[in-house]
């Protein structure tokens, strides 16, 4: 299952039209509302998690782009302080994803971003705090 | 000690130390030279063996003399950088203990707690030449007037910061798994319900009391590398118990000797000595510890030769058992087994997880080896050995 959290922005001729159901009718999409607001101008935004399979969610995004939707990435991400991890691998007993993973026989721990889930149960199990939660795009957050 | 074929000293050995001839090895290396060529033959050709560990270790802390101030003080309470730390020793002096939170810590109020900053994480940055802020209140004597101190310090403008560590490098330490039906977070690491995760803290076959399993050359006044600097085991650890059941090899079969160090924090590095939050358990400090091992006949060769397939442990229940202070029977594991990252409880094959680094247990050895082998670093000959029985 493919997850991920966008931004959308609705130019002001939009805003009348269902755009978003249309995820879930016509993609097959379970999408969560995080935020959701009228800007002074009329123009809409929407903070949005969806969830699906990789396919739907990029023909979805496709669909809602088409509309003339602007759509951001808007999604945290895990990041490792490579100078504070100590490579003991206390992570690996809680990532449920195996993003965190020992290579073995040389018992480093390795991180592989593809595979995060960024549930964040590695930055509190982790002794040193070396697993950091980030945005993924900065503007975002500014 | 006549009735071995190799006899070495440790003069012998500094003198080789000196004169650039010492062959040392570390104790993973070891391994194959005595599967090769023997413990007799490697006893010839060895001079020392390294050892190395980083882990969590509870039990460290620092001895500070902080200078007085004019007018003087009789510090009684004292904080560094808001963690209390024990004033009653002098008038300057305190020890600061790595599981020291700070104060308004919320602890385990919102439950697992963070634990984010505490003792361990004062002395990481400390020896990382930080500035820390140390408060004292007195009550104010004749001599020493003051009711307050207030100072912004960094290491080196102390007069003296001594690590003191009274209970480190365990020999051997339990294997944690959790068989109750509910997440527990224990020292050990959070464990998973039914079993999800088996958690094990030891360097194993790196170890430094795995290779020296009766304490033939380690006690008062072995130099050994330690949080980056040279340190000095001083004494036997706390909790030290020689007498728990052993292999045939000689290495215990639950957690028993211990190590009390010291060293002067100047030397020290922020790499080898780092504080840690252990969710839902409290604040500690990750030690880098390494011992040299003298390799004074062929049995210490045979010794240092011990590999994680012969390293034995106990698995431990920290769901029910161990708090409530019972024994779990739930078997034995080797490190190999445990490495190899799965291992089998009551016929389920789980995750076993390491909390203690192997990466850094391997730099550690390596570091020493080439201090040793540059000549920088000779060996400290025990004046007594550590207790064995």
């Amino acid at each position: 299952m493919y997850s991920k959290i966008l931004k959308l922005r609705f130019p002001v001729t939009e805003v009348q039209k269902p755009v978003v159901c249309n995820l879930a009718r016509e993609y097959d999409l379970v999408f969560n509302i995080l935020n959701a607001g009228i800007l002074p101008r009329k123009e809409g935004f929407m903070v949005l998690e969806i969830s699906g399979s990789r396919k739907n969610f990029k023909d979805g995004v496709n669909y809602l782009k088409r509309q003339g939707v602007d759509v951001q990435n808007a999604s945290q991400e895990i990041k490792r302080n490579e100078k504070k991890c100590t490579h003991c691998g206390s992570c690996t007993a809680v990532c449920p994803t195996g993003a965190l993973s020992i290579k073995r026989p040389e018992m480093v721990v390795e991180f592989d971003q593809q595979k995060c889930s960024v549930c964040e149960l590695c930055v509190t199990a982790c002794p040193p705090r070396a697993m950091d939660v980030r945005p993924t795009d900065q503007l975002f957050f500014e | 000690m006549g009735s071995f074929k190799v006899q070495k000293t440790y003069q012998q050995i500094n003198d080789k130390i000196r004169s650039g001839d010492v062959v040392v090895v570390t104790a993973e290396e070891m391994i194959d030279i005595v599967a090769a060529n023997g413990p007799e033959e490697a006893a010839h050709e060895v001079d020392v063996v390294t050892t190395g560990t980083f882990a969590p270790m509870c039990s460290s802390g620092a001895f500070i003399n902080f200078g007085h101030s004019a007018p003087g003080t009789k510090a009684a309470k004292v904080w560094i950088n808001n963690v209390p730390a024990y004033g009653g020793i002098a008038a300057v002096d305190c020890y600061l203990g790595a599981t020291e939170p700070c104060e308004d810590d919320p602890l385990n109020k919102v439950y697992p707690g963070e634990f984010l900053y505490g003792g361990g994480h004062v002395l990481q940055d400390l020896v990382a030449g930080k500035k820390v802020h140390i408060k004292a209140t007195a009550y104010g004597t004749d001599c020493y007037p003051s009711r307050e101190y207030e100072k912004i310090v960094t290491l080196k403008s102390l007069p003296q910061a001594t690590l003191c560590n009274p209970r480190n490098g365990y020999q051997n330490y339990n294997c944690a798994v959790n068989l109750t039906n509910k997440t527990v977070y224990t020292y050990m690491g959070a464990l998973k319900p039914r079993g999800g995760n088996a958690n094990y803290c030891s360097a194993g076959q790196l170890s430094p009391l795995f290779n020296d399993p009766y304490y033939r050359t380690i006690g008062l006044g072995t130099r050994i590398f330690l949080g980056g600097g040279v340190g000095y085991v001083t004494w036997h650890g706390t909790q030290h118990r020689p007498g728990v059941k052993r292999a045939e090899n000689g290495t215990p079969l639950n957690p028993a000797g211990t190590l009390w160090v010291m060293g002067d924090m100047q030397q020290m590095s922020p790499d080898w000595l780092v504080g840690v939050s252990i969710q839902g358990y409290g604040c500690s400090l990750a030690v880098g510890l390494g011992v040299p091992i003298p390799i004074l006949n062929e049995e210490m060769a045979r010794f240092t030769a011990v590999s994680d397939a012969e390293i034995f442990t106990q698995i431990v229940d920290y769901g029910n058992d161990y708090p409530k202070g019972k024994t779990s029977n739930l078997g034995q594991v080797s490190y190999a087994e445990l490495k190899s990252g799965f291992i089998t409880v009551k016929g389920k094959t789980i995750p076993s997880v390491p909390l203690s680094s192997m990466v850094k247990a391997r730099q550690i050895a390596e570091t020493l080896k080439q201090w040793i082998a540059a000549g920088t670093f000779e060996l400290g000959t025990p004046q007594f050995t550590l207790p064995a029985a």
